[in-house]
């Protein structure tokens, strides 16, 4: 099973970064979801990985047997996932913004804040 | 038939015994800033209101955390852990000197920076939510101090990123978007590498508790794949302090937002990356960073000189600060290559000076557009015919970012230097010297166009404001006394690098009885 899911987060990592180094913001952005997702399945597969063996203490038993799934990384993912997911919102909504208010998608033209011709300091009085 | 019986012990777990009054001060500064913002978002609708509690609540945070420094001083490093459960099961927050010393100068800068606001965000940016985000980013840089546990560190990073994307974007200008946009995407970048690193940290350990790993990491050394996690932390942590290669994003947003925000970015965000590098790097890992160094020696001295040389070709004199950030951000990346006592102290020496100056540096640019109407060197001019007073202060600045005595960058510098040339690294020291050689160019360039110059249009006189002045000068007055009298300092920075270097304290504060599972 590990082996599968590493796989997958391999591909959803490449997947990812392909798409970030896009200059188009709306591409960046999917980029950003898909890695906020590898992160996810990456962490997923840093606990244990099983089938059908929920993390519940048997009635007579002091502490979980052994082989059953490790539920801290899913209480991880839960945070991550509601901190990416509010992250990828307010990210959306600023590029929409920017699209708006700067008229490009490409981020090559997005020269508000650091204009082609900035003029050099004065080199004497 | 009876029905089962536990027997477990949960004792070994779970805190039996009565928490002291004086462990809660270490959770006291984060739950005191979610507190106050969460007020302070209550009371949108009265910006006035907002100002008159957020003012003597960052006044509070400064006293909460000068009690906090001042109790582990005394009695060593402080755990106060969540919902009685004990590490490594519970979430640890675990205050060593390095951290409260972080937490209080930053509560300081804060503290400025609020007061300062009060002139400078008008009724709109309290409308948009200035004060309510301001306390947020300082719970989320208080709460990365202060915690014990990697994961927790995540978290609070997210916490001030946020609240930092807020008051990036306050004002909603086309600069600003577009700056917010660049410093967004980058910085959620980081901090999702840092998550990359987490996942693969808990899967080698099996733990997140930064004790436990500090214990565990000598034993792991053969199996788990320890270079990779330092390689990824140093990255992502490079990146969130804007070291070389990944300092683009920097320059490019800081010059956009309210000075304030841009005055509490450089004072504290950068310093968190530096911070968390530190953590990782040095406590953590001390062997990896070992071998690392060299790569980190070489990212430090070329941070050092890019930035310097930035700061030279720069002619809007907030990005010119913004270079000066960077250069800064090199010589402490210099100090965890060195590592070694000298090495760490100095950088911890070096981001409590650079926390102070850098808000300072920023506030004193508002003062300078204020009184001479703008940002650009090859407009200004004639301040010093203006004001001699706001003249010598910003002098004070200018030599301590340079790192000439007697001003507080001076020590630091030397100490590093030292360090450097001791482990024989005098392509180090060279390149700290001449940073501040090219970083003295730089401010002397500025000084002269902007101060000693005639001014081209007829300066209207414009006197000192309090609300701009005192923390300005307030800034300065700790510039000067960190400069006159480091022996307080610098005693404290060395025991907090001593604390890191060998965090046996630290550990026995996390598992007193040394059950470390």
């Amino acid at each position: 099973m590990e082996p599968l899911l590493a796989i997958l987060v391999g591909l959803f990592f490449a997947a990812a970064i392909y798409l970030m180094l896009s200059k188009f913001s709306i591409r960046i952005m999917l980029g950003i979801a898909i890695l906020g997702n590898a992160v996810n399945l990456l962490l997923f597969t840093g606990g244990r990985l099983t089938r059908e063996v929920p993390p519940i203490i048997p009635a007579g038993l002091d502490s979980l047997p052994a082989g059953t799934a490790n539920p801290l990384p899913q209480a991880l993912i839960l945070t991550a996932i509601v901190i990416s997911f509010s992250f990828l919102a307010f990210l959306l909504v600023l590029t929409y913004r920017a699209y708006q208010d700067l008229g490009t998608d490409n981020t090559s033209d997005m020269r508000a804040a650091e204009p082609d011709d900035r003029p050099l300091p004065p080199s004497g009085y | 038939m009876a029905a089962p019986t536990s027997t477990v012990d949960l004792s070994a777990a779970l805190i039996t015994v009565p928490v002291p009054i004086g462990h809660w001060l270490a959770i006291l500064p984060v739950a005191h800033c979610i507190t106050l913002g969460a007020v302070l978002l209550m009371l949108r609708g009265y910006p006035r209101l907002q100002a008159w509690l957020a003012i003597p609540g960052l006044a509070a945070l400064a006293l909460i955390d000068a009690a906090l420094l001042a109790k582990v001083a005394a009695d060593g490093p402080l755990t106060m852990v969540m919902g009685r459960w004990l590490p490594p099961f519970g979430i640890a927050f675990t205050v060593d000197l390095f951290g409260a010393l972080m937490a209080f100068t930053a509560a300081l800068a804060a503290l400025a920076g609020g007061i300062y606001a009060l002139a400078d965000i008008g009724e709109s940016g309290r409308r948009y939510g200035f004060f309510p985000l301001l306390m947020l980013l300082m719970a989320g840089v208080t709460g990365a101090f202060l915690t014990g546990d990697i994961f927790n560190l995540y978290v609070w990073f997210e916490v001030l990123l946020i609240s930092s994307f807020g008051l990036i974007i306050l004002g909603s200008e086309r600069e600003q978007i577009d700056g917010a946009l660049k410093y967004a995407v980058l910085n959620l970048i980081a901090t999702t590498l840092f998550l990359v690193g987490v996942g693969i940290l808990y899967a080698a350990f099996g733990t997140l508790n930064m004790a436990d790993i500090a214990a565990k990491a000598g034993d792991l050394r053969g199996t788990a794949p320890l270079m990779t996690l330092a390689s990824l932390f140093l990255l992502a942590f490079g990146m969130k302090a804007a070291a070389f290669p990944v300092n683009f994003w920097l320059p490019a947003a800081y010059h956009t937002p309210r000075i304030v925000v841009s005055a509490l970015f450089a004072g504290l965000l950068t310093k968190v990356g530096i911070y968390a590098l530190i953590r990782v790097m040095v406590m953590l890992l001390p062997v990896e960073r070992q071998e690392l160094s060299p790569v980190i020696a070489l990212a430090a001295a070329a941070t050092i000189v890019v930035g310097a040389l930035g700061a030279l070709a720069e002619n809007d004199i907030r990005r010119l600060f913004g270079y000066v950030v960077i250069s800064g951000i090199g010589n402490m990346l210099a100090g965890v290559a060195l590592g070694g006592l000298g090495g760490i102290s100095g950088a911890v020496f070096y981001a409590l000076h650079s926390m102070v100056l850098m808000t300072a540096l920023y506030l004193a640019a508002g003062e300078i557009a204020r009184r001479g109407g703008g940002f650009s060197l090859s407009a200004l001019g004639g301040l010093y015919r203006q004001s001699g007073g706001f003249t010598a202060l910003s002098l004070v600045l200018f030599l301590a970012a340079c790192g000439l005595p007697p001003f507080s960058g001076f020590w630091p510098k030397v100490i590093l230097v030292k360090a450097s040339l001791d482990l024989g690294a005098w392509w180090l020291a060279a390149s700290i010297l001449v940073g501040g050689f090219l970083t003295t160019i730089a401010f002397g360039r500025l000084f002269l166009l902007a101060y000693w110059r005639p001014a081209a249009i007829a300066l209207t006189p414009s006197g000192p404001r309090w609300r701009t002045g005192l923390p300005l000068a307030a800034l300065t007055a700790l510039v000067i006394g960190f400069g006159i009298l480091p022996e307080q300092l610098l005693a404290l920075s060395q025991s907090a690098a001593a604390g890191l270097a060998d965090p046996q304290a630290y550990l026995h504060s996390v598992f007193p009885e040394g059950r470390a599972p």
